[in-house]
């Protein structure tokens, strides 16, 4: 058996990453600002955190508007769900493996 | 990372997947207050159907029967009305309350969903009842009520506690029943819109502590 711990995503490593892709993958589609409500977290820590995932194609951003106001969603992509499964799969296996 | 972590971090995903995706800060204390409102409402649809049989008994045939007829089911539909009034106002300010006790938001994406959903099938069963009263068809209204309130409340909890479903599901129980015992409609009715409500209520209050 592989090493459960090579198969954690470094990337997932921060509570806010993990935290903003627990969200999307149960919902459609999720604002900003929802986001920043759900997770109770600054807007500048949370856009940085934002555009480390979208640049590693595991989030896709849309660009609208609400009136005049720009409305920001997200939604996970294929491969941001996939390498969100296999770290969950990974954290369980390191939960059975040390039983 | 250890096994605890994991543990933790596993527990915390399914934490922000489940606040995320449904609005959990329903008062146990809403469900109760709906309740007395559908009580009072029972009991004063009661009063009004009394009167209108000594009203008849006195003498009302005829035409006099027919304006007594049409008097009744206007005093029975603005009954139902003020109760659903009341009733959800309640609901509205005991969450309201429970969520600014908690420092949680009352209006975001989840109790906008979670009205939505619960709103789609009320108000399409209230214009189809509304649409039977056009046509004089008043046998049905109570049982009606009380099947797509019970849908609507299935509907909806989807997006909250999951409890709601099960209450739907009494609900729309209830009302088949009651399609077969038309003259208890206002029993059938006190039963689900009252009795249900507080129990339901006081189980949530118990359940999640508030």
């Amino acid at each position: 058996m592989k090493n459960p711990i090579a198969q954690l995503n470094k990337l997932f490593e921060s509570r806010i990453r993990l935290g903003i892709m627990s969200v999307l993958m149960v919902n459609e589609a999720v604002s900003f600002n929802d986001l920043k409500q759900l997770l109770d977290v600054t807007d500048g820590n949370l856009a940085s955190h934002l555009v480390t995932l979208e640049e590693n194609g595991f989030i896709k951003v849309w660009k609208g508007f609400v009136g005049r106001k720009t409305n920001t969603t997200y939604s996970v992509t294929r491969a941001g769900e996939k390498a969100f499964k296999q770290h969950l799969e990974a954290l369980e296996q390191m939960i059975s493996g040390l039983r | 990372m250890d096994e605890k972590q994991s543990l933790e971090t596993l527990s915390d995903i399914k934490r922000i997947m489940e606040r995320s995706s449904r609005f959990l800060s329903l008062s146990g204390w809403s469900g109760v207050a709906a309740g007395i409102c559908g009580l009072a409402g029972a009991a004063w649809g009661q009063q009004v159907l009394l009167r209108y049989q000594g009203s008849l008994s006195a003498g009302g045939q005829g035409l006099d029967g027919l304006l007594l007829q049409t008097q009744l089911i206007r005093q029975l539909f603005l009954v139902a009305g003020l109760t659903f009034f009341c009733a959800l106002v309640s609901v509205i300010v005991f969450t309201w309350l429970h969520t600014r006790r908690r420092h949680l938001p009352v209006w975001n994406a989840g109790s906008r969903r979670l009205l939505v959903n619960l709103f789609i099938p009320l108000i399409a069963g209230g214009i189809f009842l509304l649409g039977m009263l056009y046509r004089h068809e008043y046998h049905f209204i109570g049982a009606g009520c009380l099947v797509f309130y019970g849908l609507a409340l299935v509907n909806a909890g989807k997006y909250t506690l999951t409890d709601i479903r099960y209450l739907g599901l009494l609900e729309i129980l209830l009302g088949l029943v009651c399609l077969f015992f038309e003259s208890y409609t206002l029993y059938f009715c006190a039963f689900g819109f009252g009795l249900l409500h507080i129990v339901y209520g006081l189980i949530m209050w118990k359940k999640y502590k508030g």
